[in-house]
């Protein structure tokens, strides 16, 4: 019975996309009129070495199949980890039962089959790591050493990491379409803690990538993570003022993640968003572009179709500060009488054009105002945009840095934020799904004492 | 079948629907044991789990989807002295559990064999009943109990425009095994409902929302209740029509009974999670005994209330939950334990060993975290501040356990002048110091509610149900963050 054979990345592939049309046949001869499945595979481990000394070493093997059966225009989705031929058969059955109470809705279905990727592009994306977990607990150890030794008010650790998966990832639908491809993601972290005056500070610096000689070195890591966390010491409260703030590029891309949720089909159909009916508006100042770009070699976000199978295509998002385009998958699309733009699921690496300016540029010619150092809690309120967040950071004058300050929140509204935005860094963050470097907005009420 | 076992009936049902399915019976257990006892491992487990959901969500008036998914599994963990070990399966079945015994064993190379202890089946509490709440009510009736909340609820009010319903259920089925002898088995339903809805006013848009559920069957939605949420959730988008800019600054804060305990989970709660004291990295650590809060303060984490959402019958870890006093008039009296932060303490677990699934390890989780009501009539104590704010309800919060900083979002709050509550302001935020915050607090509440059972608690990329409750509280110094200006 191949279902009692454990799955492999080597042979998985192919055994994925046959339980995948294992389950579309059976869902048309239980009448469906339309199905999809999505099929996954994935293994690997992860080390922690916390204060020089292992850990955890965790390993991790996960599958599993959904499958959504359509019965006209009416939806039923069932999932299961258990890929046994009598699991999935019961899976599809419930999809079909489930199916018969959902309502007829026009909208509802597969994308179209003419958007279908008709080839799958190697975006190189899987490169495994060949690394046991003996020489992962190497570099982990390196890492947190080169944290704890940075300087001598770093006490604690958190400890630091390594990371390696693997996996494979199948789509397949009723139009004939079946894709699949592996992937790999890598990482290293280190987490500290720095005393001082009976007061302590915790921060943390990673690195992830498809592929591990991207990575930089552990020690170079553990440095950053000492460095950051001993630079929080000794901050204090800052009284109530308005003033510009600089949202370094790890947290800027957060900044610009609030517009991928205001301009996706759900929230643009329910009106919860502060960009109903921004289309061909400027929404960011005209120094603002961005484009959308799936098929960046080795990026994380890259994907050669969409969670429907749709081709992902390269775009401008925002030019000059208007807004191109939104994020729709097939339903919403409909529902807004417009196209899938290949997004079900999401974006695939916005990347942000810079104004030309480094940090430090961006610093001087702030002149005095906050440097974002962390950002807490979950003060944005997607409809109208109002942004409310805990803060800590560092105080700037004449361009300079000159103290840490912490248990402040910055306020503004989106809106205004977008269209306040004075300059974009060259220090481009490419950890995440959006790539952007330093955001200068220009002025948020900062609350304190 | 081993006889200790048939003593439990729950035990036994749970044991026929995990491992008799797969073909597992005690010598496989035994042996996956021995595996991961293999060296210096001080403590080994192995965790069963069977859980299936179900979800169906209306929108636009009508049942769009419903969902089911089914996830099995075993993790398997080995730990000895600070270092675990851990792997899992998504294959219940003999040799996927021993290739990851033999996985999670080779934490420790060297060392002699550890010894398993004979099973002692556990009982834990009877906070609820062993059901799968999932044919609780008919599919129709469930399609039909979401129409009927849509169409009352748009009744209640014009403006209302969009109304997204949700109604979902887990069955939860896990079995723990121990080298130290424990034996134990749980059923845990869960049933959630959910309504969001969006109110236009002119250009005005706003989103209400409200929820709730528990360890029940599907029987505890009754119609009233559902509708009660409706009710709660456009009041709230109404409310917030009229909302003015937050004021900024530090400001006396009086916090609303029930969900805004989410403070206390935040500031206070994770602070005293066993496993950050342990390591030396919270606010809170070595300071059992001192005081950390005005005396009016006495907060609990009990999981053993009946039905709620956080509780359990017993731990993650097979250790039966308990009420544990975390702070008595002000002072700090406890940490939350799992086995093995409690071994390396020298403490006992306090039955706060959870973890999202098999495929995660545990970790000292909080379960219904709660202040205890105080003297005064909530009226009494906004009457008592000249000027101030008044949260009634929360979104989410976040805590940083080492500088003991934490922040939450209000959904809906107002200002406080001369005694009486005024505007209200939209989506302030609040910052403030954990191990301080509740020395600031000078009255308490008789009001003490639990929230409706809608907590979600992520620590490590795991969430697990909680809930929280207070009564109303009067802080005297929060920084309020939002764009008024101070005045």
């Amino acid at each position: 019975m191949s279902g009692r054979r454990p799955l492999s990345l080597q042979t998985g592939l192919g055994t994925l996309q046959e339980k995948a049309a294992d389950a579309l046949r059976l869902a048309r001869q239980l009448g469906a009129s339309q199905a999809e499945a999505h099929a996954n595979f994935g293994t690997g481990f992860s080390v922690n070495v916390r204060m020089r000394e292992v850990e955890t070493l965790r390993h991790q093997r996960d599958q599993g199949i959904s499958v959504t059966v359509w019965l006209g225009h009416r939806k039923g989705t069932a999932s299961t980890s258990d890929l046994r031929s009598e699991a999935l058969e019961e899976s599809v059955r419930k999809a079909c039962a489930l199916a018969k109470y959902g309502a007829e809705d026009p909208a509802s279905g597969l994308a179209d089959a003419d958007r279908l990727a008709k080839r799958i592009p190697d975006l190189s994306l899987y490169h495994p790591w060949a690394i046991d977990p003996a020489a992962a607990i190497e570099l982990a150890t390196a890492c947190e050493a080169a944290a704890l030794d940075h300087d001598p008010r770093v006490t604690n650790s958190e400890g630091a990491s390594v990371s390696t998966s693997e996996g494979l990832r199948v789509y397949g639908n009723s139009h004939g379409f079946m894709g699949g491809y592996p992937e790999s993601d890598h990482s290293i972290s280190c987490s500290v803690v720095a005393a001082q005056d009976g007061a302590m500070e915790t921060d943390y610096e990673y690195a992830v990538a498809r592929d591990a000689v991207d990575l930089p070195s552990p020690a170079a890591i553990g440095a950053e993570a000492g460095r950051r966390t001993v630079a929080r010491l000794g901050g204090t409260k800052l009284e109530t003022r308005v003033a510009p703030v600089l949202f370094p590029a790890r947290i800027a891309r957060g900044l610009i993640g609030h517009l991928l949720g205001a301009i996706g089909g759900g929230a643009l159909y329910r009106k919860s968003s502060f960009l109903v009916d921004a289309l061909g508006k400027p929404v960011f100042a005209g120094r603002v572009t961005i484009d959308e770009k799936p098929h960046l070699p080795k990026a994380l976000n890259s994907a050669p179709f969409d969670n429907e199978g749709v081709a992902t295509t390269e775009r401008r998002l925002v030019d000059a500060g208007v807004l191109g385009g939104y994020l729709l998958g097939s339903y919403y699309a409909r529902k807004l009488g417009m196209q899938s733009t290949g997004n079900a699921g999401g974006a695939h690496n916005l990347v942000v054009h810079d104004t030309g300016e480094s940090f430090e540029e961006l610093l001087r010619k702030m002149d005095e105002g906050l440097v974002v150092a962390d950002l807490m809690g979950s003060g944005v309120n997607p409809v109208t945009g109002d942004y409310s967040r805990g803060a800590s950071g560092f105080w700037v004058e004449n361009g300079k840095i000159r103290f840490p300050v912490t248990e402040i929140t910055i306020a503004g509204n989106l809106k205004e934020m977008y269209l306040g935005i004075q300059g974009i860094g060259t220090d481009v963050d490419r950890r995440g799904g959006v790539l952007t470097g330093s955001i200068l907005v220009d002025r948020m009420t900062i609350a304190g004492s | 079948m081993n006889p200790a076992i048939a003593q439990d009936s729950s035990l036994a049902l749970v044991r026929s629907h995990v491992l008799d399915v797969a073909g597992i019976d005690d010598r496989d257990l035994e042996r996956a044991l021995g595996t991961l006892m293999r060296g210096a491992v001080d403590n080994a487990d192995l965790y069963f789990e069977v859980s299936r959901q179900e979800s169906w969500t209306l929108e636009d008036g009508i049942v769009k989807e419903g969902a089911h998914s089914i996830e099995q599994g075993v993790g398997v963990r080995a730990m000895a002295g600070e270092k675990t070990g851990f792997a899992y399966s998504d294959e219940v079945m003999v040799p996927a559990l021993l290739q990851a015994s033999a996985a999670a064993g080779a934490i420790v190379r060297q060392g002699q064999q550890g010894r398993v202890q004979a099973w002692q089946p556990r009982p834990g509490h009877r906070l609820y009943a062993p059901i799968d709440p999932l044919p609780t009510r008919s599919d129709d009736d469930k399609v039909a109990m979401l129409q009927r909340v849509d169409s009352e609820v748009r009744a209640l009010d014009p403006r209302v425009r969009q109304v997204v319903a949700s109604l979902a259920a887990a069955h939860d089925v896990v079995l723990v095994c121990a080298s130290d002898g424990t034996l134990a088995a749980d059923v845990r339903p869960l049933v959630r409902f959910n309504i969001s809805v969006i109110v236009e006013d002119g250009d005005k848009r706003e989103q209400g929302y409200a929820g709730g559920g528990g360890r029940f069957g599907y029987e505890y939605f009754t119609p009233e209740r559902v509708l009660d949420f409706g009710r709660e959730a456009v009041r709230q988008a109404i409310v917030n029509l009229d909302a003015v800019p937050a004021p900024s600054g530090e400001m006396i804060v009086v916090l609303g009974p029930g969900w805004p305990g989410v403070l206390l989970h935040e500031a206070i709660g994770h602070g005293l999670e066993g496993d950050f004291n342990r390591k030396g990295t919270s606010a809170f650590t070595g300071r059992i005994g001192e005081r950390v809060a005005s005396s009016l303060c006495t907060v609990v984490d009990d999981g053993t209330l009946p039905g709620r959402r956080g509780s359990l019958n017993v731990d993650d870890e097979g250790t039966p939950t308990r009420n544990t006093v975390l702070i008595e008039n002000g002072i700090l009296r406890g940490y939350l334990q799992d086995k093995m932060n409690a071994r390396l303490m020298g403490v006992e677990s306090t039955g706060n060993g959870r973890r999202q699934s098999f495929a995660h390890t545990p970790m000292p989780r909080m379960t219904n975290t709660y202040m205890l009501g105080g003297a005064h009539h909530p009226d009494e104590i906004i009457a008592s501040v000249k000027k101030g704010v008044y949260a009634r309800n929360f979104g989410g919060g976040q805590v940083d356990i080492t500088s003991g900083k934490f922040v939450f979002s209000a959904t809906e709050a107002y200002r406080i002048e001369n005694g009486k509550l005024g505007a209200p302001i939209r989506d302030a935020t609040l910052v403030g110091d954990g191990p301080t915050v509740l020395n600031r607090v000078t009255m308490v509440g008789n009001d003490m509610a639990l929230d409706t059972g809608i907590g979600v608690c992520g620590k490590d990329g795991q969430s697990v149900p909680v809930g929280v409750g207070q009564p109303t509280l009067r802080i005297d110094g929060l920084t309020v963050g939002g764009t008024g200006g101070d005045e």
